[in-house]
């Protein structure tokens, strides 16, 4: 594109942070360079909050490795309604309810794995990173029971399914909020024994995994160590301080 | 008390002055998903038509949030100024509507009854205004504040400098700082969201702005957006403090849920006085506010998002605040669902915080999976600027990479500033141009690479 617009001079400090500095400007406007690239981070955001979740490929692929998958819905039907209602989002579909209720399980942890709030981050770390995190919980001795799929999920419908599966420890997976540079991340929340009624002060958070994030390693690690500190302790949640870290420098 | 009125052969009952109030606010997502937003168009209306007459008296009268178990109630009818009210007391909320927009209510005639009113009367009469009454109405408020530099003047825009780093990594902020130094901006405040709550940590970014400002005699001030028990302890610690922050809301159990309550605010408020530096004024708070916080803390008692955020303002006005910002649109879209319920908020509050004499700016903003874009925020924006709002935000690009939402740009700023002819606070003007930065007439220079302000950067690259 052409240089009409006046380049800052400062351009060497955008190694300094990752924030949109330097940009130049016609007269006190925006390149259109800048409005373009903003314009696309944005379109990004948006399609990965109302992407659809493609439940079926994501469970084709985890039977692959073995998971056993289920599929769960909550009461929010649509994304309109999921937006602006979320407290059906925390609340599981009568019949998704029944199917679970009925379902067959005997293990030490479940995990859910939600679209929240962008499909994209489950459709591209889900699968990874249960991988990544079946294996190190196994070395531990830890059963994986089902991986339970569920569309329009918020992060306490986790507390139901967990209620339905008889599991004393849930793990939710789910789309986090998408900022313009990271449309693709995903969030965890670890709960012991989780009921319905459960708040956000019973969970543990490992939040911005993805690429350019907390990688998928490091993020099963830290829920491993998360994982065995629950059972040993009994407990989730703002009594559970994440010291992986710690340990990690010893 | 129940209160009715007819449409047609319809007539509608609401139980009670909330209700009322509730069923007369414009749509918006967080009212239904509260369940007091009115069922029907025309219900709205009929809300409309009662509220119109009632007596401003009823709200000295009538608390909607009792009075026993809720102290910001308390606070609203202990500091009410009856003297103040006297002039406007027979008026009722339609009457007081056509009165604000009569040529009577000059700056003076405002800022002379801003005492007298309460924030129940001005959100009851906000519901029956249209956004360029809101805009009108604003435009005469008069709210001057000072620590560094003088914000609020007529025809000027301060703007905030918030150079958010996602891990508080100082030079990452010091990049984005000078970003917007150098685009004309941080008069109101230059002010982070840290990431972290470490003590040792924040104390160190309170250094690092105090030695900016300090080193080139900067005309504006600093402030940490940490909670304000943090803020008292850095006090302690001799911790070069200018500005306390704090997030407030409308009601008691609200404001519980941000660990706060009015004798914390009190103290905070004494500490951050103790201090002395401010050098024009001592307007040492700054406060944040959003409609939904009440309801999404689950502490709003019945009463609708909009009149719980001008409750908010109650709390704000106790302590003289240099800046209270509306962050309008970061809440998300169960609570304003779109673009229209954005910039009506925005509008509503910027209303509200003036005309109960707070020196009112907004972040105007929104969020990814809210259904906005920034042709919306550029509709807002150019709304408040035109009916003065104090200040609003400067991110680098408009995208903060800390929050992760969309707020002003530091072009926005210069933007506004083009086509409504805005000023800069006067003192931080006079630097700018002092410094280069900007011609006697206030347009951007262009920045040399040797520019002294560039030295606040370490030399060598980025590991």
């Amino acid at each position: 594109m052409s240089d009409i617009s006046q380049q800052d001079s400062w351009q060497k400090l955008k190694c300094f942070t990752a924030a949109r500095i330097a940009l130049g400007r016609c007269g006190v406007s925006l390149p259109t360079r800048e409005v373009l690239r903003f314009g696309i981070a944005h379109a990004q955001a948006r399609d990965a909050v109302h992407l659809p979740f493609d439940a079926e490929a994501l469970a084709a692929r985890l039977t692959a490795h073995g998971f056993t998958t289920l599929m769960a819905q909550s009461q929010a039907c649509d994304r309109p309604t999921y937006l602006r209602r979320p407290d059906l989002g925390r609340k599981l579909a009568p019949a998704a309810r029944q199917a679970l209720c009925a379902a067959e399980t005997s293990c030490d942890l479940v995990f859910m794995v939600g679209d929240g709030l962008s499909s994209r981050a489950v459709h591209e770390q889900a699968e990874p990173f249960l991988i990544e995190a079946r294996s190190r919980l196994e070395k531990e001795g830890i059963s994986v029971g089902p991986v339970v799929l569920a569309r329009q999920a918020r992060v306490a419908l986790g507390d139901e399914v967990a209620e339905c599966l008889q599991a004393k420890l849930v793990v939710v997976l789910i789309g986090e909020r998408p900022g313009l540079s990271s449309p693709d991340s995903l969030g965890l929340y670890l709960t012991w024994q989780a009921h319905v009624g459960c708040s956000d002060a019973d969970r543990n958070c490992i939040s911005n995994i993805r690429g350019a994030g907390l990688s998928h390693a490091l993020a099963a690690q830290k829920m491993t160590w998360l994982v065995l500190q629950a059972r040993h302790l009994g407990l989730s949640g703002v009594n559970l301080k994440d010291e992986s870290d710690l340990i990690e420098a010893q | 008390m129940a209160y009715f009125s007819s449409i047609g052969v319809k007539r509608y009952r609401f139980d009670d002055l909330k209700t009322l109030m509730a069923r007369a606010t414009p749509e918006r997502s967080g009212d239904c998903l509260a369940g007091v937003a009115a069922e029907s168009a025309e219900e709205r209306m009929a809300a409309r038509l009662a509220l119109a007459d009632v007596p401003l008296s009823t709200f000295v009268e009538q608390a909607l949030i009792p009075y026993e178990s809720d102290e910001v109630t308390r606070l609203i009818m202990d500091s009410h100024d009856r003297a103040a009210f006297a002039e406007i007391a027979s008026l009722s909320v339609g009457e007081l509507r056509d009165w604000l927009l009569g040529d009577a209510a000059d700056s003076a005639a405002l800022a002379r009854v801003a005492p007298g009113l309460t924030p129940e009367m001005v959100a009851a009469v906000s519901k029956l205004m249209r956004n360029q009454d809101l805009i009108l109405v604003a435009a005469k408020c008069r709210v001057v504040t000072r620590f560094r530099n003088t914000i609020g003047l007529p025809g000027h825009l301060a703007v905030r400098l918030q150079p958010n780093h996602p891990t508080d990594d100082p030079r990452g902020i010091a990049a984005s700082m000078l970003d917007g130094l150098l685009y004309g901006c941080g008069d109101a405040v230059i002010g982070i969201n840290p990431a972290t709550d470490s003590l040792s940590a924040l104390a160190t970014l309170e250094h690092l702005l105090a030695d900016v400002i300090e080193r080139y005699r900067i005309p504006t001030q600093s402030c940490i957006l940490t909670h304000v028990t943090n803020s008292i302890q850095l006090i302690e610690r001799s911790v070069p403090v200018d500005l306390v922050f704090q997030s407030i809301a409308g009601t008691e159990r609200a404001n519980a849920g941000f660990g706060i309550n009015l004798a914390i605010l009190d103290e905070a408020h004494q500490a951050a006085l103790s201090l002395e530096r401010g050098t024009l004024g001592d307007n040492v708070m700054y406060f944040e506010t959003g409609q939904g916080s009440a309801l999404s803390a689950g502490a709003h008692h019945g009463v609708d998002q909009q009149t719980c955020e001008a409750r908010a303002y109650a709390v704000a006005r106790r302590y003289r605040p240099l800046l209270v910002n509306t962050v309008v649109g970061f809440i998300g879209p169960e609570y304003l669902y779109d673009g229209k319920q954005i910039i009506r908020a925005g509008l509503e509050d910027h209303f509200c915080g003036k005309l109960l004499g707070l020196p009112l700016g907004c972040d105007v903003c929104y969020t990814n999976h809210a259904e906005a874009d920034q042709d919306d925020m550029d509709t807002l924006l150019t709304l408040l600027g035109t009916a003065g709002v104090n200040f609003i935000m400067g991110v680098p690009g408009a995208d903060d990479i800390m929050l992760n939402y969309q707020s002003t740009s530091f072009h926005d700023a210069l933007y506004l500033r083009r086509v409504l002819g805005l000023k800069r606070a006067p003192e931080f003007e006079q630097w700018l141009v002092e410094m280069g930065v900007v011609d006697a007439g206030g347009r951007l220079l262009p920045a040399s690479a040797s520019h002294p302000l560039l030295g606040v950067m370490p030399k060598q690259e980025a590991a």
